[in-house]
C-alpha cells in the first residue's frame, strides 16, 4: 500500500502539471458535451421543398398549404419549371420536390384520382426516408379530408375509420437531445479512459523510465493500480460534471432513474476501459502507435455503438461487433436509466457483460504486460 | 563465498539466430568497481539486463547478490540500483519529488527519505534546485542525480550502464568520485563504458568482444599481457578482431 | 516511416475498415425493430393487420403474450420499441359504429425511430382501411391522391453514399493532419530535427520532404477509398475523377499546413496528438455535414462549420462524385477550399520561419 501510494503521487504530480494535457483531460469534454448534442441533431425538420405546380388550382394549392403548415418543410420554391427545382436539388437548396401535374383536380374529380411526383435528394437516406414519409402522411390526411368532405356534401354513407393514436412515452416532446446527451457522456468518459490511460503508459516506455521502474521492486499489479487508478478518479470527475454540470444544469435533463446505479454501472465500465488502455499499451512501443490503435478501436466504438444508427438496423455481422463492443453496453444502459428510468434487474445482463468485458481486458493485459522486456 | 556478488556461469541470451551474449562466466567481489568493457554492440547492454532482471537469460546460471536470477528476481530487485544509458528519471517532477518517489517505492521510511534526500542534495550541492524540475537540469547534474537516487537505498550492487555518456569531463571526474563514495560504503559497482580511461578508475575489467568475454583482470595487468602503455592500447588489440561493427 | 509495420497497417487498414463500417454497418434504414402488438380483439381485422406488420421488414414481431401493463416494463429492459394496441371489438365498432381506435405506444428515448415506426405503423394500418373499403364494393372509392417517390441519386437509400465522402474527408484529414504532426513533434521530442535542422539543407526542404510521403499517402488512401466504394459497395463515380482528385490535393494539402502548424505549437507527440483530434477530426466529423446535419443546427453552430475545410470538400465530393456535376457548378467552393489551403500553407511556413532563428 505504501508503494502505491507513492506510485499515486507521482501520477497525480505529472497529470496535473501536464499544462497541455489538462486543460484536454477537463475542457474539451465540457465543450464537446455543449456542442455535440447541438450539432449531433438528427431531428428530421425543416425540410426543404420545392413545389412545382402545373395546376394551379384551389386543390393544388390547398394541398401545398397544408404541407408547409405541418411544420416538417419549407417552402423554397414554388413554380413550374421542374427544371428549375431539379436544379435547385443539384446545389442543395431543396431537398425535396413535390411535382402537382397540370390535369391535377381535373383527374381527381373526373377520373377519380391522380398522381403527384415525389422527387427526392436521397444522398442522405435518413432525411429522404423521413421526409418523403412525412410528405406522403400529409397526403394521405388531406386525401382523408377531401374525401370525407365529399362524401358528407353527397350524404353517403359514413366511411369506417380507423384512429390512430400515438403516445411517444419517456420523450413525448420528441426531443433529440435527451437522446443524444447520454450518449456523449459515455464518448467523453471512454475517449478520456482509453486514450489516456494507453498513452500514458507508453510513454514511460518510449521515454525508458518504466525500465528504471522494472528493477525496482515494484510488484505488476502495484504499477497498474498506479497507472489505473488516477484515470479511474478523472474518468469519474469528468463523468460527474457532464451528468450534473451540463447534463442537468445545461439541458435540464433529470434521470428518471437511479443516480446509485448509474454510477455503479460507470465505476465497472471504467474498469473494463481501462483495462482495454492498458492492453493497448502493452501492444504499442511508441505514443505515435498507441495513438494509432486507441483511435482505431475509438472510431470502430464510437460507430458501432448504437450512439447515432439503432444497432437493430445493422446487418448480422455488423451487430456482433456492436455486441462486442463495451460502450455499446454503457450507452444502453445510461439512455435506460436517465430516460426510461430502468431498475437494476431491468439491466442485470448489462452488469454481467460488462464485468466479464472488465476482467477480460484487464486479465488479458496482466498476463501481456511483462515486467521483463 | 560470501565475497562474491556475482557470478555467472555460461550466461547466454539468444535473439533468433543472433547471440548477443554468448556464454560469459565471471564472478565480481564485494565492495569492487567492475570495469564491463566493449565495443558498441558487444553485448554489454544485453548483459546488464539479463543481471538487473530486466531480461530473461536464454541459458546459464548467474546468482546476483545471493540470489537466484531465474526464481528470485523480486528478492535482486531490493538488493540491486540500475542507472540505464537513457536518462530514466522523471523529467516532469522536481528533483525532491524524483527522490521521494524512488525512495518510496524501495520502502525507505518517511523519516530515512527525509534524511537521505536532504542528504543527497547537499552532497551534490543541489540544494538551489530541489525544486527545479528534473527536465531543466544540466546533462552532468542529471546523471549525478541519476546515480545518487539508484544507491540511495545502499543496494548491495549498483549497475549503471554507460552512465557518462555525452558528459564533460570535469563532471565524469565528479561522477567517478560519487563512484568511489559509494564503493568504500561497500556497494559493489558494476560499470560500462567505452570510456578507455575510465576503465583505468576500475579495480578489475572485463573485455566483451562479440558477445564473448574476451579478458579479465585488472587495468595494470592487463595492460603489461598486451604489452601497452594504455586501456585504449588493449583495447584496440582486442577489438581488432570483432567481427560485429557498427 | 514505412519501417513501422504497425503504424503502417494502421495508415492502410483505417481506411478499408472504415469504408467498410460506414458503406455496410451503418444503414439509414429501419429494419427489424422489435415491436409488440397486444391484441384484445382477436378477430379478422386486427388479426389481418397484425399479419401486414409482421411482414413489413421494419418490424420483428415478439411473440410474447403482453398486456398493456407489461409495456413500460418491457420497454425499460429495452427489449422492445414499440407496441401496437387493438381494443376489445375492433373489427365490430369499426364496422357498426365506423370508429375504432388504435394505440400505437413508441419509445421515444430515440426519437427518430420512434417517429420512423409509428409512421410506418400507421400507414401500414391506413393501407390497411383503404384496402378494406375497396373489398366492401366502394370499388370507386373517390378521389385518389397516388403519390409516385423517385429517390434520386441514391435509389435504394444506401448509407454508402451519404458517407463515403465523409470518410474521403476523414482519411485524408488523418493521415495529413495528425500523422505529420505527430512525426515532426516525434523528431523533435527524439533530438532528430536538430540534426536535420543544422544540416546544409534548408528548412523548406526539410518540411517539403516530410510532407511528400504524407501527400503521396493520402492520394494512395484516396485511390483505395474510391476504389473499393466503386467494386464493394458498388458506389459509381458519376462525376470527373480529375476534379476529384483535384479537390482532395487541396484538402491534403490544407491538412498537411495544419499538421505542421500543430508541430511548430507543440514539444510533446501526446499534445501533438490532442490538438489534431480536438482541432481538425473532431470538427471534420461534426461540421463537415457527414454525420451531423448542419441545418439543423444553431446558427453559432453553423457559422463555424465554414471555416471547417471538410464542409467544403464534403460538398465538392458530393456535388463531383455522386451528383456527377462540373466544375462550373464547384468553382466556388474548391475556390474556399484553395484560399483556406493557401493562407494556411503560409501561416505555417511563416511560422516554422521564426522558431529557426
Amino acid at each position: 500500500m505504501r508503494i502505491l501510494r507513492f506510485l499515486l503521487q507521482k501520477e497525480f504530480k505529472q497529470i496535473f502539471r501536464n499544462k497541455a494535457l489538462l486543460p484536454m483531460i477537463f475542457a474539451m469534454p465540457i465543450m464537446q458535451l455543449l456542442v455535440m448534442p447541438l450539432a449531433a441533431d438528427y431531428e428530421v425538420k425543416n425540410i426543404n421543398i420545392s413545389v412545382v405546380d402545373h395546376n394551379h388550382s384551389s386543390t393544388a394549392t390547398q394541398l401545398t398549404k397544408k404541407v408547409i403548415a405541418s411544420g416538417y418543410f419549407k417552402l423554397v420554391d414554388y413554380g413550374n419549371s421542374y427544371t428549375q427545382a431539379y436544379q435547385g436539388l443539384e446545389t442543395d437548396e431543396t431537398d425535396l420536390i413535390l411535382e402537382i401535374p397540370a390535369q391535377f383536380e381535373k383527374e381527381l374529380l373526373t377520373q377519380n384520382g391522380s398522381k403527384l411526383f415525389i422527387a427526392v435528394n436521397a444522398i442522405n437516406g435518413t432525411k429522404a426516408n423521413v421526409g418523403a414519409a412525412y410528405l406522403q402522411q400529409i397526403i394521405r390526411q388531406y386525401n382523408q379530408s377531401i374525401r370525407l368532405e365529399m362524401m358528407a356534401n353527397n350524404q353517403q354513407m359514413a366511411i369506417p375509420e380507423v384512429d390512430i393514436a400515438t403516445a411517444n412515452w419517456f420523450n413525448p416532446d420528441l426531443n433529440y437531445r435527451y437522446f443524444m446527451v447520454p450518449g456523449i457522456l459515455v464518448v467523453l468518459v471512454t475517449m478520456v479512459g482509453a486514450y489516456m490511460c494507453a498513452l500514458n503508459i507508453v510513454k514511460e516506455k518510449e521515454l525508458g523510465t518504466i525500465e528504471q521502474i522494472n528493477v525496482t521492486p515494484i510488484k505488476k499489479y502495484q504499477f497498474i493500480l498506479g497507472k489505473l487508478i488516477p484515470f479511474w478518479v478523472i474518468g469519474v470527475f469528468i463523468f460527474s460534471i457532464g451528468l450534473f454540470g451540463v447534463s442537468y444544469g445545461v439541458y435540464g435533463i433529470v434521470s428518471q432513474g437511479s443516480l446509485l446505479l448509474l454510477y455503479g454501472y460507470m465505476f465497472l465500465y471504467l474498469v473494463a476501459l481501462l483495462g482495454l488502455g492498458l492492453l493497448i499499451s502493452t501492444y504499442a512501443d511508441t505514443q505515435q502507435q498507441a495513438m494509432s490503435i486507441a483511435f482505431f478501436f475509438m472510431m470502430i466504438f464510437m460507430l458501432m455503438s448504437g450512439l447515432f444508427t439503432p444497432i437493430d438496423s445493422m446487418p448480422g455481422w455488423s451487430k456482433a461487433i456492436a455486441l462486442s463492443n463495451p460502450v455499446t453496453y454503457f450507452i444502453e444502459v445510461t439512455r435506460m436509466i436517465m430516460l426510461k428510468g430502468s431498475t437494476f434487474s431491468d439491466i442485470k445482463m448489462h452488469f454481467a457483460v460488462i464485468t466479464g468485458f472488465a476482467v477480460f481486458f484487464n486479465g488479458w493485459a496482466i498476463i501481456n504486460y511483462k515486467k521483463t522486456v | 563465498m560470501q565475497n562474491k556478488v556475482i557470478t555467472t556461469t555460461n550466461l547466454t541470451k539468444q535473439f533468433g539466430d543472433f547471440t548477443a551474449v554468448d556464454h560469459i562466466s565471471f564472478e565480481v567481489n564485494k565492495g569492487e568497481i567492475f570495469g564491463f568493457l566493449g565495443a558498441n554492440g558487444a553485448g554489454k547492454t544485453t548483459a546488464i539486463k539479463m543481471l538487473c532482471g530486466l531480461s530473461n537469460p536464454t541459458s546459464g546460471e548467474a546468482t546476483i547478490a545471493g540470489c537466484d536470477i531465474y526464481k528470485e528476481t523480486e528478492k535482486i530487485k531490493q538488493r540491486i540500483g540500475y542507472m540505464s544509458q537513457k536518462f530514466s528519471l522523471y523529467e516532469d517532477l522536481t528533483v525532491i519529488e524524483n527522490i521521494r518517489f524512488f525512495a518510496g517505492i524501495y520502502g525507505l521510511t518517511d523519516q530515512e527519505i527525509k534524511e537521505k534526500g536532504n542528504a543527497l542534495i547537499e552532497n551534490l550541492g543541489m540544494q538551489d534546485s530541489m525544486h527545479k524540475m528534473v527536465g531543466s537540469l544540466p546533462l552532468g547534474w542529471k546523471q549525478k542525480m541519476a546515480f545518487s537516487v539508484a544507491v540511495l537505498h545502499e543496494p548491495q550492487i549498483v549497475f549503471l550502464d554507460e552512465p557518462t555518456g555525452g558528459v564533460d569531463p570535469v563532471t565524469r571526474r565528479q561522477f567517478w568520485d560519487l563512484i568511489y563514495n559509494a564503493s568504500d560504503r561497500g556497494i559493489t559497482v558494476f560499470v560500462t563504458t567505452h570510456y578507455m580511461d575510465e576503465a583505468e578508475y576500475c579495480n578489475r575489467v572485463s573485455m566483451m568482444v562479440d558477445g564473448r568475454i574476451a579478458a579479465l583482470d585488472t587495468p595494470d595487468q592487463l595492460k603489461s599481457y598486451y604489452n601497452a602503455t594504455s586501456m585504449d592500447e588493449v583495447f584496440f588489440e582486442l577489438a581488432r578482431g570483432a567481427k560485429r561493427g557498427e | 516511416m514505412f519501417r513501422d509495420p504497425k503504424t503502417l497497417l494502421l495508415l492502410f487498414g483505417m481506411p478499408i475498415a472504415q469504408i467498410l463500417l460506414f458503406g455496410f454497418a451503418l444503414t439509414n434504414e429501419i429494419k427489424d425493430s422489435k415491436i409488440v402488438v397486444i391484441d384484445y380483439a382477436q378477430d379478422n381485422a386486427s388479426k389481418n393487420i397484425i399479419h401486414k406488420l409482421s411482414a413489413n421488414p421494419a418490424f420483428d414481431l415478439a411473440e410474447s403474450h403482453f398486456n398493456a401493463e407489461q409495456i413500460e416494463n418491457a420497454f425499460q429492459k429495452g427489449t422492445i420499441k414499440l407496441a401496437v394496441i387493438f381494443p376489445a371489438n375492433f373489427e365490430h365498432n369499426l364496422l357498426h359504429s365506423s370508429n375504432s381506435q388504435i394505440q400505437i405506444i413508441a419509445d421515444a428515448s430515440d426519437p427518430n425511430t420512434a417517429s420512423t415506426l409509428s409512421n410506418y405503423a400507421s400507414a401500414i394500418i391506413q393501407d390497411y382501411q383503404l384496402s378494406q373499403l375497396q373489398q366492401q364494393g366502394m370499388a370507386t372509392t373517390p378521389l385518389n391522391i397516388d403519390t409516385q417517390i423517385r429517390m434520386i441519386y441514391n435509389p435504394e437509400l444506401k448509407g454508402a453514399t451519404n458517407y463515403v465522402p465523409g470518410v474521403m474527408a476523414l482519411v485524408l484529414l488523418l493521415v495529413s493532419v495528425l500523422m505529420t504532426s505527430v512525426s515532426i513533434v516525434r523528431e523533435k521530442e527524439l533530438g532528430t530535427m536538430e540534426i536535420l535542422l543544422v544540416s546544409p539543407v534548408s528548412p523548406l526542404m526539410v518540411i517539403i520532404s516530410k510532407a511528400i510521403p504524407y501527400f503521396a499517402l493520402s492520394i494512395f488512401n484516396l485511390t483505395i477509398i474510391l476504389m473499393l466504394s466503386y467494386f464493394l459497395l458498388e458506389l459509381p463515380i458519376a462525376g470527373s475523377l480529375v476534379l476529384l482528385y483535384a479537390a482532395s490535393s487541396l484538402l491534403i494539402l490544407t491538412g498537411l499546413a495544419l499538421g505542421l502548424l500543430i508541430s511548430n505549437s507543440t514539444d510533446s507527440q501526446q499534445t501533438a496528438m490532442l490538438i489534431s483530434l480536438m482541432g481538425m477530426l473532431i470538427p471534420t466529423i461534426l461540421f463537415s455535414g457527414f454525420m451531423f446535419p448542419i441545418e439543423n443546427m444553431p446558427w453559432p453552430l453553423q457559422i463555424i462549420s465554414n471555416v471547417v475545410p471538410s464542409k467544403w470538400y464534403y460538398i465538392i465530393v458530393k456535388d463531383v462524385m455522386i451528383k456527377g456535376l462540373g466544375f462550373s457548378s464547384v468553382w466556388k467552393e474548391m475556390l474556399i477550399l484553395t484560399s483556406m489551403a493557401i493562407a494556411l500553407l503560409l501561416i505555417s511556413l511563416k511560422k516554422y520561419k521564426i522558431r529557426l532563428v
